[in-house]
Formats: structure tokens, C-alpha cells, sequence
């Protein structure tokens, strides 16, 4: 029998209250995540379980109970205290997927700051737009990361704590700070930050067409969405070994990968490694893995490997598989359920909403390539993408919208007030992706409403990249758009017409894939270029990117008399 | 020839993949993508660079994560397709 039992009886009965009820949320005027994640089950007799087994790419493993959680998480937000960091302030957590990553995270919360995950691949500009947007006042990284922190420091004089984890005997610069976890005195008793449920927890970056990225700010009262739809949707029981494969650097990797895992006491398993098939089967089999939340971009890559290396390997310790990212496809559903006796079930949400909304849920008919129903306490619905009136007919499409009203519900974005008011409409959060709705309640996914490119599950800006590429010496104008890509959904196509003086030539398309790999990041790096003469733009001189993009996806062009005579 | 092409692609991994202040150091046998040097996206600008450098077209099938975890392995790679290496 799974957590939620019958999904249509949840539904019915569903109140806030007693997921808050349940989770004891604000016992003792305690509304802090880091509690929740942390103290609360060392409180529960459960100190010495397990919390985290962490595999690095060598093989080293390292493991931590929940009171070593406690204790590390204590000695960091112990630490910024005493270097001067207040609460309210912006504390970025800027490395790979280690250890110090998942504890500096709660450390952060539990002195009542406001934890800012970023993703450890990001090039300078990509780091340096975040940071300088949120006003972040310190920065958690390694010695990898660390020269892009120093070729940006400069130029965000409200950064003014730089905090390095694996120091070692190398001498830091100037004011930078020391903090190996390991080495620090520990601590055992911290005085928490009386968090209210309103106080300002998480701030992720996404973004959006236009404009540079946006951070969607979450509060502490989300743990009650994350921790109900962990327990529901992913089904995760005491004794599970759990896998979330994705980052902490996006918002899967914090709402699962650390809130909602750990709020549900669970044992969790980390690999900071890259990708490689026989590698994660291996993972799997090692530490017998029974709950695994991954991206479909990972699972279309297992199954492009096919049925050889799962046979190969012991992955009977799975009992239950969940997707996220971007749609999942029905073929990857149903060799999933061949290969694993199981099926990957679809999960939809962003990083607005801050937990699960729509998703399959464990005993519900599954009908593959579907995003599954509403998740108890959401109210979910498509509009009509002009009027934003309901759309009552099974299977036409519209935008879909969300009641707001849920714990983990982003309460602004940063210092943009005006774009986050802009996507409500009629009192629906409006998602900004496409969908129809059968008649038996199931959400089928179309596409996004904008030009936000979905790949591999993240979304890049196409903004964010055409004014990257506006720096590379030989490129004149440029616009980037999303194309079709049988493994990661989409990924990016840049068009690109030349300064005069310059020839297109491998050489210089190799040059411009480089430098957006490392002034932004891999994942907004163009996999492919197209020089062209010039751009489609319309009368008043906007390039028109959605004809770029229609022509990549074999679409119908649309509306085109505003399109510029040649 | 090996020699020379063990280098050239050291030093292009060493230049366009490491950050410009870091000392790591990289040899043939240092692992690339189960380390996170190289990963998946970045593969692409890799597999580019060698096409065009060895005049060669490498299948999609063929440019696994695994051929090109080394610098040993995707000599190996490149020879499958290169004739004379």
C-alpha cells in the first residue's frame, strides 16, 4: 500500500492543516526548515540513522548520520554569524554536489539567511548576473570554483564574504575566509533563527523570455508542500534508500534532493559524478536504491544504451521510479516499466511553485506519456490563452494555471515585483506551458507559451544568450531558440549573422560554442550555429525568434505580416 | 603521431575546460567526464573540435560519455575513424 493510499479520496478530504498537523510545523513557535531537516528527527530517536551516503567520482564514499546533519549545519550558520552575516541576507552556495553542499544549505537557514543555490557549471557572467541581482553579501565555493568568484568580486561591492571550503595550505587573498567543515570546532547546540512561516528561506534563479533571470523567492512554510508531496508523490518510507539525481543548484535538488528527503527522515544517496550508464546501475545496485527521482534526458540516455547493462546488474531494490524536468515520453515510460518492472512516473512542476503539482501518483492507472492529475491541495486547471477563462472541454489545449495558495508557493521575484504580478491572471497563476486535459482529469503536455528553451529539464533564456553572444567580437546580431533533440527535449540553436571583416568558418563556430560555454554555461552553450546573412526581425526592427523556431520544429509559421520587407 | 595528438588534446581539454587559474594537472588517463571536466553539453564543443582537427566525422552513437571519459580514449575514438593513426 503507498503513502497516499487512494489518490481521488486524498483529493476529496485534502487540508493544508493536516500535512502542517503532521509534520508538527510550528511546534514550539519552530517554522524553520533547518529544524525540520535537521533537529527534529535527531529529536524523533533518530540521530544515528543514516541522513546522507555520498559517492564521489573516485569511489571515495562518505556518510553522515542525522546528528552529524545537525551538528555540521549548526557549525556553519554558527560561523557566518560570528563573520557578521545577518538574517535576511543573501548567502550564495556556489560548488558541486558534495557533502558541504547539502549541510551549508541548512546551516544557511538555520541562521535565518536566505540560501541562494547556484549551479556550480555557470561561467562568470552567468554567476556574476545572479549575484549581483540578489545583492549577495557572502559566498559559500571550493578551489574549483573560485577563480570565477575572483574575476567577478570586484564588480559586486555588496559580496563581501568569500568563503572557501577546501582552503588547504595554499594562501587565500585578501579578506577570503576559511571553512573546512571538518576541521571546525562542532556544535552541538545552536540557537535556531525564529523563523516566522512567512520569513523569505530559498532564492533560485530561473528564466524568462526576456530580461535576465529572475529569483523566485520561497519562505520556510514551503517544507509543508515538500514534505507531503516527497511522501506522496515519491512515496518515501522510513526505511527507503533514496536517489534524487538532480543538483542543488535547481530547485529539484533542494526541494527533494535535501528539504523534502530529509523533513521525511529518510536515508539519502548522492553521486557527484558525471553521467555514465553502467555507473549509475552500478550506484544503484551498490547502495540498494529503492526510490529513484530522476530527468527524463537521463532516461532517455539509459534507454539509448538499452536493456544489456540493466541486465547486467542487480536493480531489483528499486520499488518505485519518478520523472522530472521536462515532458516524459510514452516510449520512456514503457520500456521503463520492461527493463525496471516498473514505470517512470511523470511529475510536473517549476521552480515557481516550489513543489510537485501535477504528477502520477503510485497506484494510479498510468497512461504513458501523460503528466498524471493535480496533486491534493492543488487546484489545476488550462485556460484560454487570450481570455484566461477556463477551459471546461476535455482535450483543448490552453495555458495551464494554478490556484495560488499552497505552502510552497514563490512569494515574489527579487526586486521584480512587476513581473511577478504579470503572471497572474483572473486569479490563476499562470505556468506558461501548454496542456490539454482529458476527460478523465490527466494533463497532457504541449509546450511552453514563450521562448524560454527547455534542456535537459532546465530552462535557459534565449535573452540571456543572444546578449552573451552580442560580446563575441565577430557576431553582429544573433538569436537563440530551442530545437528539437531526441535526449535532452531541446537544446540551443543560435543564428548568427557576422561583423563585416569575419567569415564563417568552424573555427569561429567552435570559438562563439566556447565562449557562451564559459561566460554562461554548458547547458546555454549553442550546439549548433547557423551563420546567416541577416535575421527575420518585423517592421519596427524586433528579431522575430518565433518563426526561427517554428522553422526548426517543422511548425506552421503563423502570423507574419509584421515581418520586415527585405 | 599518438604522442602528438595526446598534446593537442590535452592541451585544448587543459585550455577551454579547466578554469584559467586552475593548477589541476591532466594526463592521459585523467578522467574527463565521470570527474566533471567535460560534461555531456560540453562533449558536443569536444567532439567539434576533433572532427575538425582530424578531419574525421564521429558517429552520435559512437560519442558515449565512456569514449571520451580520457584522453587515452578518445585516441582510441578518433583512431577508429582517422586512417594511418
Amino acid at each position: 500500500m503507498s503513502n497516499i493510499g487512494s489518490y481521488e479520496e486524498k483529493y476529496k478530504s485534502f487540508n493544508w492543516k493536516d500535512s502542517e498537523k503532521e509534520l508538527e510545523y510550528g511546534k514550539d513557535g519552530m517554522y524553520n526548515i533547518g529544524y525540520y531537516c535537521s533537529d527534529r528527527i535527531c529529536e524523533k530517536g533518530f540521530g544515528q540513522k543514516i541522513a546522507m551516503i555520498w559517492e564521489g567520482f573516485t569511489g571515495e564514499v562518505k556518510k553522515y548520520t542525522y546528528d552529524d546533519i545537525r551538528i555540521y549545519s549548526n557549525c556553519f550558520a554558527k560561523f557566518l554569524q560570528d563573520i557578521g552575516v545577518n538574517p535576511g541576507d543573501r548567502i550564495c552556495v556556489f560548488m558541486d554536489k558534495i557533502p558541504e553542499l547539502y549541510i551549508s544549505f541548512l546551516g544557511v537557514l538555520k541562521m535565518g539567511g536566505i540560501v541562494q543555490p547556484l549551479f556550480s557549471a555557470f561561467g562568470e557572467e552567468a554567476l556574476f548576473t545572479r549575484l549581483d541581482n540578489a545583492k549577495t553579501k557572502a559566498i559559500f565555493t571550493t578551489r574549483k570554483h573560485l577563480g570565477k568568484v575572483r574575476r567577478i568580486r570586484k564588480t559586486l561591492p555588496e559580496m563581501t564574504k568569500i568563503i572557501v571550503l577546501d582552503a588547504g595550505e595554499k594562501p587565500l587573498e585578501n579578506d577570503e575566509l576559511s571553512f573546512d567543515m571538518a576541521k571546525m570546532p562542532k556544535v552541538d547546540k545552536f540557537d535556531i533563527f525564529k523563523a516566522s512561516p512567512e520569513t523569505p528561506s530559498v532564492l533560485h534563479y530561473t528564466s524568462g523570455t526576456t530580461g535576465t533571470p529572475k529569483g523566485a523567492l520561497h519562505v520556510h512554510s514551503s517544507i509543508i508542500s515538500q514534505y507531503i508531496t516527497a511522501k506522496w508523490v515519491l512515496d518515501i518510507r522510513p526505511d527507503d534508500i533514496y536517489w534524487c539525481t538532480a543538483d542543488p543548484g535547481w530547485v529539484t535538488g533542494t526541494s527533494y534532493g535535501i528539504i523534502g528527503a530529509w523533513a521525511n527522515g529518510v536515508t539519502q544517496t548522492v553521486l557527484d559524478a558525471g553521467f555514465n550508464v553502467s555507473h549509475w546501475y552500478d550506484f544503484i545496485d551498490k547502495y540498494k536504491v529503492t526510490v529513484w527521482y530522476s530527468a527524463p534526458t537521463a532516461i532517455r540516455m539509459l534507454m539509448k544504451e538499452g536493456d544489456a547493462p540493466v541486465k547486467a546488474h542487480n536493480l531489483s531494490s528499486l520499488r518505485h521510479l519518478i520523472s522530472v524536468g521536462e515532458p516524459l515520453n510514452a516510449e520512456a515510460v514503457v520500456w521503463s516499466e520492461k527493463v525496471f518492472g516498473k514505470p517512470f512516473l511523470d511529475s510536473y512542476w517549476q521552480t515557481e511553485t516550489g513543489s510537485i503539482m501535477i504528477s502520477n501518483f503510485p497506484g494510479m492507472k498510468v497512461k504513458p506519456g501523460s503528466m498524471g492529475k493535480a496533486v491534493p491541495g492543488i487546484t489545476a486547471i488550462v485556460v484560454d490563452p487570450k481570455t484566461y477563462e477556463p477551459i471546461t472541454k476535455p482535450g483543448l489545449v490552453g495555458l495551464v494555471a494554478l490556484k495560488p495558495g499552497w505552502p510552497s508557493m514563490f512569494r515574489t521575484y527579487w526586486q521584480n515585483k512587476a513581473t511577478y504580478d504579470g503572471k497572474f491572471k483572473n486569479g490563476w497563476y499562470i505556468c506558461g506551458d501548454r496542456s490539454s486535459i482529458d476527460a478523465e482529469g490527466y494533463f497532457w503536455f504541449v509546450g511552453r507559451d514563450d521562448d524560454v528553451i527547455n534542456t535537459a529539464g532546465h530552462l535557459v533564456g534565449p535573452f540571456e544568450i543572444e546578449s552573451a553572444l552580442l560580446e563575441h567580437e565577430a557576431v553582429a546580431e544573433s538569436a537563440a531558440v530551442g530545437k528539437p533533440d531526441p535526449i535532452n527535449m531541446e537544446v540551443v540553436k543560435a543564428f548568427i549573422a557576422l561583423k563585416p571583416g569575419f567569415e564563417k568558418s568552424s573555427d569561429l563556430e567552435m570559438s562563439i560554442m566556447n565562449f557562451i560555454r564559459k561566460k554562461l554555461s554548458p547547458l546555454a552553450m549553442p550546439q549548433e550555429i547557423e551563420f546567416v546573412a541577416s535575421l527575420p526581425k518585423t517592421r519596427s526592427g524586433k528579431i522575430m525568434r518565433r518563426l526561427l523556431r517554428a522553422q526548426e520544429w517543422g511548425e506552421e509559421i503563423g502570423d507574419i505580416s509584421t515581418l520586415e520587407n527585405d | 603521431m599518438a604522442d602528438d595528438m595526446k598534446k593537442l588534446i590535452t592541451d585544448y581539454v587543459k585550455r577551454e575546460y579547466l578554469d584559467e587559474d586552475s593548477d589541476q594537472e591532466i594526463d592521459e588517463n585523467t578522467p574527463l567526464i565521470s570527474s566533471g571536466i567535460v560534461d555531456s553539453f560540453s562533449m558536443v564543443s569536444l567532439k567539434t573540435f576533433l572532427e575538425k582537427k582530424f578531419e574525421i566525422k564521429i558517429p552520435d552513437d559512437k560519442a558515449t560519455p565512456q569514449a571520451f571519459d580520457t584522453v587515452n580514449n578518445i585516441i582510441k575514438l578518433v583512431g577508429e575513424f582517422k586512417k594511418g593513426v
